[in-house]
């Protein structure tokens, strides 16, 4: 097997031709032969590296990531010298790197690790050899170059790596499987449908480093023998689409994904493929079947993917970010990466922080960071001062926890046992104002919507779980619904097919075991105590606090309130759907709800 | 490049029908290619009509009742033109805690219409959806692809109105 320790990419852009890039090409090749480095050192044409006006004529040194710049002739001798000769880079035709900024992400917090974030806001990510120069796909020459695939099933499973889409299952041991099956072809898939609302941290990588990803699945396809790779990424993600096909590209182009990559004989392709806005495609076997061109829906497994995937073809399925972690477990060592993170799962995770939280947004923890060191120290606790009430993890099949759990360490063991799940990462943060019977209201709403129905009970329990929390939220709930509450909760979890609805009660279960007096309160009280549901509140204006500005009957939807301008207003309860836009916009806080 | 409700089925269109023809050609060779159609074709027409399904069946030389499965299975897939703008309202968690309901109940009022329907002029459409994954600037609202984070009731009319406006200056 050729094996170059380095290669050279030569800028074949029409305008650095015209500026002398052959000439800059001809004299590097003397100079390596002149160095006897032919062996050693490939050069390759490719179409373009940095801005050619500004930059070219230009080369890029893979893997060591020095983009030269401004070449001529005569300054290719003293570069290959110092660079390949001596091991250092010449700093004076070095490309600084260039500053790209994301408001999205801020600066990382005390008790942040970030790893997977890394890049992201640091890099241009549609410029593949800004990734190169922070080290990119270094892991993937060291596998190629030096790995077999033993070994690197091997290294990923020492990591303890376990599968960030959710259910935290073992990397290592994943691709094992998929290694050992003995049918042909493979594949390589990638689950980028990101469904539970409240999460956008695999949006965020696809669009900031989307070669981590590819870089980790190449990595993985080797392990695994896989040749032809699929990213399936929701169509809500438009712009994480496109990146990744300029990614996808412009890999190619450097001849780091297509036939024989690196020169090593091994070939690797991946292509991208969108859904259609269904939430089940996020389950494996649902998203196997969407790529084929089916109605995504779930089917009974075993057999697993990993034996019999698409097209009946042993097949890996990871999420983005477990895709993600893959090269800096390689390059960095398992040392590193197994220092991090609580006894059963190392490594870091994502979480995308929303809700009534002071800072939202994408952050980046140790597994086993406590809920209250995400929330209070990272998050800087609850907004507007108010009391912290529940926070939700997992999206809809998760559960929502109380401010007793605030000290739980967050791992896949500890959520799991405490009745949420981590889930892919989505965290909402719930303030006082929440009322848990109408989130549960909300979530059962999202699974009945999303339910593919192939299942009797995850179709039709799912609709009369809202129902009935319909109804308690009306103020017409009768006391036996919480036994049958329970009692469909099992029905549903116990024969159900996929994960959507074994998870669906979870909201449902872990809101009547913490906040079981806001139930009892809308039921027995037809009292709703964080003032939410509509049939259960009525608005009013503190004639002492209206100054009369009109701004409240103007934004009223339904014309409900009247007054002069400068005189008291007042809210006709017979109109009044209730919906809260006057509070919200009353600069007096005059409004209340009683 | 959305169609007028009142306009012909987009295959009696020799435009449009060049634009089928092409997206069919193009990705009819892949695997899977039949959700790589469909996306494509709501993408460049903006809906996929009964004719426009049995078409795409014949030239793949599959069911027709296999690409009626699959279209009525996936929410982006439409059958009927949308309005020429499309408001598309986030009701993932983060938006139903952060108030998208009443930013509903305000479109509601300012155009007369429910989510699911289009404004009687065929000018704006609203839409729920779920995440569109801008979960810190909750509630979002999707107005033509562009997410608007943070919208107040109170700035909501201004921003439907600007829709509106858009559309009488050339
Ligand atoms: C209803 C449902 C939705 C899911 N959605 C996602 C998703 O959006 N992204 C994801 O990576 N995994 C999702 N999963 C988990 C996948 O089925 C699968 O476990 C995962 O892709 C495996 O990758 P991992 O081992 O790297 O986590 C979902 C599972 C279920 C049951
Ligand atoms: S559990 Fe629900 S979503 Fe899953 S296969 Fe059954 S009906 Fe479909
Ligand atoms: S919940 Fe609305 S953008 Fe995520």
């Amino acid at each position: 097997m050729a094996y170059y320790r380095s290669t050279v990419l030569v800028s074949m852009d029409p305008v650095c031709i015209d500026k002398g890039a052959l000439d800059v090409k001809e004299q590097l090749i003397k100079e390596l032969a002149k160095h006897n480095l032919s062996e050693e050192v490939q050069v390759l044409d490719i179409p373009r590296v940095g801005d050619p006006e500004t930059e070219g004529p230009d080369f890029l040194v893979y893997p060591e990531g020095s983009h030269y710049i401004q070449l001529t002739p005569a300054t290719v001798g003293p570069i290959v010298m110092e660079h390949f000769i001596k091991g250092r880079e010449l700093q004076q035709y070095k490309a600084q790197m260039r500053d790209v900024t994301d408001e999205e992400l801020g600066e990382p917090k005390d008790k942040e690790i970030r790893i997977i974030l890394e890049n992201i806001g640091k890099i241009d990510p549609r410029n593949i050899e800004d990734y190169i120069a922070v080290d990119g796909y270094q892991a993937l020459a060291k596998v190629l170059g030096e790995m077999t695939p033993e070994a690197v099933i091997q290294t990923i499973l020492d990591s303890k790596l376990r599968g960030r889409g959710g259910a935290g299952f073992p990397t290592g041991m994943k691709w094992k499987f998929a290694r050992q099956a003995p049918d042909t072809p493979k594949y390589m898939v990638c689950n980028a449908d990101e469904g539970d609302p409240g999460a956008f941290m695999n949006r965020k990588v696809l669009e900031g480093d989307p070669h981590s990803v590819l870089e980790g699945m190449t990595i993985g396809a080797y392990a695994v023998g896989a040749n032809q790779g699929y990213i399936y990424c929701r169509a809500e993600y438009p712009i994480a689409v496109s990146t990744l096909n300029i990614a996808i590209k412009q890999a190619r182009e450097y001849g780091l994904l297509g036939k024989d990559i690196l020169g090593s004989g091994f070939d690797f392709d991946i292509e991208v493929r969108m859904g259609a806005g269904a939430f089940v495609c996020g389950e494996e076997t649902a998203l196997l079947a969407s790529i084929e061109g089916n109605r995504g829906e779930p089917r009974v497994r075993p057999p697993f993917p990993a034996s019999k995937g698409l097209w009946g073809k042993p097949t890996n399925i990871n999420n983005v970010e477990t895709y993600a972690n893959v090269p800096k477990i390689i390059l960095r060592g398992l040392e590193w990466y197994t220092s991090m993170g609580s006894e059963k799962s190392k490594g870091t995770k994502t979480f995308a922080l929303a809700g009534d939280v002071a800072n939202t947004g994408l952050i980046e923890v140790p597994l086993g960071t406590t809920l209250r060191e995400i929330i209070y120290d990272i998050g800087g606790g609850i907004k507007e001062g108010k009391a912290f009430k529940a926070v939700q993890t997992g999206g809809p099949m998760g559960g929502c926890l109380p401010a007793s759990n605030l000290d739980l360490p967050v791992d896949y063991e500890t959520l799991g046992a405490a009745g949420s799940i981590m889930g892919s990462g989505g965290m909402i943060v719930m303030d006082e104002d929440t009322c848990m019977v109408d989130i549960a209201r909300f979530f059962m709403e999202f699974t009945q919507d999303e339910s593919c129905g192939k299942c009797v009970p995850c179709r039709v329990g799912t609709r009369r779980i809202l129902e009935i929390l319909e109804r308690i939220c009306a103020g017409k709930g009768v006391p036996e619904d919480i036994p049958l509450l329970r009692q469909l909760c099992s029905e549903i979890i116990q024969d159900s097919l996929c994960g959507l609805g074994q998870g669906a009660p979870n909201p449902v279960i872990s809101t009547m075991k913490h906040f079981m007096d806001e139930y009892e309160a809308h039921i027995y009280e037809k009292r709703c105590p964080a003032k939410v549901c509509r049939s259960l509140i009525t608005f009013d204006i503190l004639p002492e606090k209206c100054t009369g500005c009109t701004v409240c009957a103007r934004n009223c939807p339904v014309s409900a309130i009247t007054g002069e301008r400068k005189q008291t207003h007042v809210i006709n309860t017979e109109i009044c759907i209730r919906c809260g836009i006057c509070k919200q916009v009353c600069n007096f806080d005059a409004v209340v709800i009683k | 490049m959305t169609l007028t409700p009142n306009q012909l089925d987009p295959l009696d269109n020799p435009r449009m029908r060049e634009v089928i023809d092409s997206t069919i050609s193009e990705f009819g060779d892949q695997n899977g290619a039949l959700m790589v159609i469909l996306n494509h074709l709501q993408e460049r027409i903006g809906f996929i009509t009964k004719p426009m399904q049995a078409y795409v069946a014949e030239k793949l030389n599959v069911p027709v009742s296999k690409v009626h499965g699959v279209v009525s299975f996936y929410s982006f897939f439409t059958t009927e033109p949308r309005g020429k703008h499309l408001v598309k309202f986030c009701i993932g968690t983060a938006c139903y805690v952060g108030g998208a309901s009443q930013l509903i109940d305000k479109a509601k009022q300012v155009l007369g219409i429910e989510p699911g329907q289009t404004t009687s002029d065929g000018l704006i459409t609203l839409e729920v959806c779920r995440c569109v994954g801008a979960c810190s600037q909750a509630p979002v609202v999707v107005i033509d692809e562009v997410n608007h984070g943070r919208v107040r009731p109170s700035q909501f009319a201004r921003i439907l109105t600007e829709v509106q406006k858009s559309e009488v200056a050339p």
